[in-house]
């Protein structure tokens, strides 16, 4: 098989896997503020239960989450298609980690810079969105590029509950031309491709956050 | 299963019928984690002190190596192992293919934990080594690494934690582990709900407990070095 057919066979696995990276970045962005903020809540209730949904999710492996929802939650009368139990679960694992990237980012912030929203006399939501969450902000995106490689990288093991990702169409590429060298090689640099875009993105993205609120260099 | 099967709910007896196998998997699973993590350790030493190397083609190439490693899933890693390594001789079993490729994972994690080690000894040890008239070797093994090793540790920990949650991966190359043996047992007996819950939480005890010891760990070496 020659190298173009390879990649033109592979692209149809392409676009499910970057509908699956691009899904379940939306909802960890999405979990990942909800819970991160919700840990730093004066709310005793809000705090355990972001605490919680954060250690389990943290605490268990991405494949025993997605096979529990492949497999267990049908039983428990809740039925998601392939695509939505991957999107839910890749979002719900890696959202877990960002939460505590969200948390870190903005407890980093001095409390110097909260004296002073106060001594302006904005109010709690003022504080935090106005002063601290800008600030926090710049402080965020290294740590989150690293879990977005980590989501796209976690998107190959839905091709174990049967969904035709791009490991998926490489498996049966593989078993039909037992090129086996050529196929996963292929696979890999792919992979690599979209990782490395990805970096140069979310770069991209750091400096232009730090160029609009004018501070200092993104480290 | 039928559709009609929706009101199942978790059944307690089931759960500790399923126990013991799932506890008998479990080492397995820590098997191939510790095994793993000696490969990795051993080396990502290799790649951190190759990024080092004075020879500029040595050190570009193994940056690359960690960068491809690190970047790509390491499922396929698995699989690229599983199926190539016999292709050219190396015949070996599922369970020990697997734990080479958790090893090479890892290892491209922990050359960047080193590397942090390694940046932390300050450079007039270098130029120490150097004015002692030590060879390369010695000045790791004598100067560098014995102050490098040691405040790493327990970033060292929260990739064997990370390690162990991904062993379940292993499932995919017919190692009998924690996950596979659940999914054996949900196949014979048309009940996933209880030993897959019962993975995730034998997961969930171990990890918490492992990161407790993790963080103990950081508090002690601390203490350590402000005395």
């Amino acid at each position: 098989m020659s190298f173009f057919a390879l990649c033109w066979s592979l692209l149809d696995g392409l676009a499910v896997t970057l509908l699956l990276t691009a899904g379940g970045s939306l909802v960890a962005i999405g979990l990942a503020w909800i819970a991160g903020l919700g840990r730093l809540s004066t709310h005793r209730v809000v705090r355990a239960t972001a605490a919680v949904y954060v250690e389990v999710f943290r605490g268990t492996s991405a494949l025993v989450q997605l096979y529990w929802f492949f497999y267990a939650l049908p039983l428990l009368g809740v039925h998601l298609s392939p695509l939505v139990t991957g999107v839910v679960v890749l979002g719900l694992n890696i959202g877990a980690y960002g939460a505590e990237v969200v948390r870190g980012a903005i407890v980093s912030i001095g409390s110097d810079q909260r004296e002073a929203a106060v001594a302006l006399n904005m109010t709690r939501r003022q504080q935090l969105w106005l002063v601290i969450v800008p600030q926090a902000l710049l402080r965020m995106l290294p740590p989150a590029g690293n879990l977005l490689i980590e989501l796209m990288k976690a998107t190959a093991l839905v091709s174990l509950i049967t969904l035709s990702d791009l490991t998926f169409r490489g498996m049966i590429l593989r078993a039909e031309t037992l090129d086996t060298v050529q196929v996963f090689g292929l696979l890999l640099l792919i992979y690599f491709g979209i990782g490395q875009a990805l970096i140069v993105g979310v770069r991209a993205l750091e400096r232009r956050v730090a160029g609009r609120w004018h501070m200092g260099r993104a480290t | 299963m039928a559709y009609g099967a929706c009101n199942v709910t978790f059944d307690w007896s089931i759960a500790l019928e399923t126990l013991p196998a799932l506890l008998s998997a479990l080492r397995i699973t820590a098997f191939a984690t510790v095994l793993g993590m000696l490969a990795a350790a051993v080396l990502g030493l290799v790649w951190a002190i190759a990024r080092r190397s004075p020879k500029r083609m040595v050190s570009s190439l193994a940056g690359l190596a960690v960068e491809f490693i690190r970047s790509t899933p390491l499922l396929i890693q698995i699989y690229f192992l599983f199926y190539v390594l016999p292709e050219i001789g190396i015949v070996m079993s599922p369970m020990f293919t697997g734990v080479i490729a958790l090893g090479l994972h890892y290892s491209a994690y922990l050359s960047e934990v080193y590397r942090a080690g390694v940046e932390g000894v300050p450079k007039g040890q270098w130029e120490a080594a150097r004015a002692l008239n030590l060879g390369r070797l010695e000045t790791w093994r004598l100067v560098i690494l014995p102050q490098a090793l040691p405040p790493v540790v327990p970033a060292m920990g929260n990739y064997l934690i990370a390690m162990f949650k991904d062993t379940p991966m292993l499932s995919a190359i017919t190692v009998l582990e924690l996950l596979q043996t659940a999914k054996v047992i949900g196949a014979e007996r048309f009940r996933y709900l209880e030993p897959l819950t019962l993975v995730g939480l034998l997961f969930l005890l171990l990890s918490l407990g492992a990161s407790l010891l993790v963080r103990w760990g950081e508090g002690y070496l601390g203490k350590a070095q402000a005395r």
